[in-house]
């Protein structure tokens, strides 16, 4: 059960970190014009198309010690990054960077441009717009972006690998877990590893899913209007 | 000298859209900005809001500067108090109507913005209706709750983007009858963009005309449109009988004017003009009546019969049926140029008028308007 608590303590760990910088980056790119933004929105999509082994290598050579990069995370934390939880979390966050970002990104592209406006013409300062009317309105992109960020990272396999290494209790996860069962043929804890893995996936993508087809909390703010009014 | 309240708006810019527009409303008064798209209208309109920032203007309203750069004043769309209604009204598609408007209703108790949203949804005849979300009211329902989250903000001036577009043929009847009443309480600027001249002339008092970015005129809304300034402007009022004529006699009551081959044709002065210049003369609608059938004959059939009546004759090119009228395009003899007007059905059945046939029709003189050529 130690590869599970280590895949939960790595996935909540990259949610939240992630969630945050790709609602401001989802946010940023969905509304910029900048000359660049295609580029920029292709070095985030990249882990969705390079072999995680790729990335786990670049990753290596980024942490290295040997690297101007790698030396400067050796001086600020007092070891090296490779094989550690902390490196893992790194590498959790850039991997799952799309995953993260995109589904904000699509939510903000969705929200009408006038709704803002209105709400500007409404005397709203741009943190209430946010909060009252921008939030409330691409939540479900941040569901979305929260759960698949969560199940990705704890499916993660190949990355995790490369760079955590296989360390009992710090960087073996689940997936790498189910990897060595098989290896050592203790098909018992791999099919008991895999299974918690593939319902945890359903139920997941399930959520998503079913909340894409709610209509954005509309009876809510019906029922509280009635509550209001009542008093 | 405009009141000090008025909306005062000077906007000039080259990018991204070209815009060079004065325009002034005064308290109470509904100003119609009219053009065809993509003259600049709904730029106008969202700069006066702040959603735009053009490259140079002079906005005042209610006797406080929103813009000018030569003092560097620039206010925030928070800050300049204009109430907006969206073309497609944008409401907030997650709040209901109730929270739609206290949203914009200042006031730092809940329950004293509670009342006053209830108040407005009120006045915007939408008592009732007041906990239903934007997804389940009508299209002349959510313009009512757009007007109602745009006066909730106490707004010096009242910015209205075609509210009525979205809206079918009835439901915008009713709608006009609902603003022109609400307006009788306001006593504020109100800017209307359209581009309907029936709309503007059931609910403006005055109008600017728009086009590629430039503000022609702006007057009282029978002035323009009756008796425009420019033939530019008469073409974008929507009137097709304009002829190019030239001046050959001032004389001390009325100009002597040539059209085509046509001389003598006696109408208003226009001041300043001098003899061989070329004007625009309007010939309104209005003022065409059905004179009698002719025979064909060779004889040349215009003539001036009294000072004020021109006659003119020519062949029915095109007669068309709009409801109980018939839409006629006369080809003129002796005048490069078709004369388009309407007759009652009737009239058109008891004169036999048809396509090819010759009809002879009169000019009222007081329906001829003269303006500058360009």
């Amino acid at each position: 059960m130690t590869a599970l608590y280590v895949s939960l303590k790595l996935a909540l760990w990259t949610t939240l970190l992630l969630v945050p910088t790709g609602l401001f980056v989802g946010r940023w790119l969905a509304n910029t014009t900048i000359r660049g933004k295609p580029w920029i929105e292709s070095l985030i999509m990249l882990p969705l198309v390079l072999p995680p082994t790729v990335v786990g290598y670049y990753l290596l050579v980024l942490f290295s010690p040997q690297s101007i990069s790698g030396s400067f995370f050796t001086q600020i934390l007092g070891h090296p990054l490779v094989f550690t939880f902390p490196g893992l979390v790194i590498a959790s966050v850039i991997v799952n960077l799309p995953f993260a970002i995109q589904p904000i990104q699509i939510a903000f592209c969705n929200l009408p441009q006038e709704l803002r406006e209105a709400a500007w013409v409404s005397g709203l300062s741009p943190l209430k717009t946010w909060w009252h009317i921008e939030l409330p309105l691409t939540w479900q992109g941040l569901l979305a972006s929260t759960t698949l960020v969560f199940a990705h990272t704890l499916g993660e396999f190949g990355v995790v690998l490369m760079v955590g290494g296989n360390i009992e209790g710090s960087t073996r996860t689940i997936s790498i877990a189910i990897y060595d069962s098989v290896q050592s043929f203790d098909m018992r804890t791999a099919g008991l590893y895999s299974l918690a893995l593939l319902v945890f996936s359903i139920l997941a993508l399930a959520m998503v899913r079913s909340n894409s087809q709610l209509p954005g909390g509309a009876r809510k703010a019906e029922y509280r209007t009635m509550k209001l009014m009542d008093h | 000298m405009p009141h000090p309240d008025s909306l005062e708006v000077q906007i000039q810019q080259r990018n991204p859209v070209f815009i060079d527009v004065t325009l002034h409303c005064e308290p109470g008064e509904l100003l119609a900005l009219v053009g065809p798209s993509g003259s600049g209208k709904s730029t106008v309109l969202r700069s006066i809001a702040g959603l735009n920032r053009p490259e140079h203007a002079v906005i005042r309203c209610n006797g406080e500067l929103w813009e000018d750069p030569q003092s560097g004043v620039h206010l925030t769309t928070q800050q300049r108090k204009a109430g907006m209604v969206f073309q497609e009204y944008a409401l907030f598609p997650h709040k209901s109507a109730l929270d739609n408007v206290m949203l914009a209703t200042p006031g730092q108790s809940r329950k004293v913005r509670l009342q006053k949203a209830l108040a407005i949804l009120e006045r915007t005849n939408m008592q009732g209706l007041e906990k239903r979300m934007p997804s389940t009211l009508s299209g002349g329902q959510k313009q009512r709750v757009a007007i109602a989250r745009a006066l909730a903000r106490e707004p010096r001036v009242l910015l209205l983007d075609e509210p009525f577009s979205a809206v079918d043929q009835q439901t915008r009847r009713k709608l006009y009858r609902e603003l022109a009443a609400l307006r009788q309480s306001l006593e504020l600027p109100i800017v209307l963009v359209t581009h309907d001249l029936t709309e503007v002339q059931l609910l403006a008092d005055s109008l600017c005309l728009m086009h590629h970015g430039s503000s022609f005129q702006q007057g009282p809304v029978a002035t323009i449109i009756n008796t425009p300034g420019s033939r530019e402007v008469a073409r974008l009022v929507g009137h097709q009988n304009l002829f190019t004529a030239t001046i050959m006699a001032n004389e001390q009551e009325h100009t002597v004017y040539r059209i085509g081959e046509l001389t003598g044709v006696r109408g208003p002065i226009l001041p300043g003009a001098r003899v061989g210049a070329q004007v625009c003369l309007l010939i309104a609608p209005s003022a065409i009546q059905i004179e009698s059938v002719s025979v064909s004959t060779h004889k040349k059939i215009i003539e001036i019969k009294n000072d004020n009546l021109l006659r003119l004759s020519g062949t029915v090119y095109e007669s068309v049926i709009l409801g109980d009228e018939l839409s006629i395009r006369l080809h003129l003899e002796h005048i490069p140029k078709s004369l388009r007007f309407k007759i009652a059905l009737h009239t058109a059945v008891e004169n036999d008028i048809k396509q090819g046939g010759r009809i002879n029709v009169t000019v009222q003189a007081k329906g001829i308007h003269v303006m500058a050529s360009q």
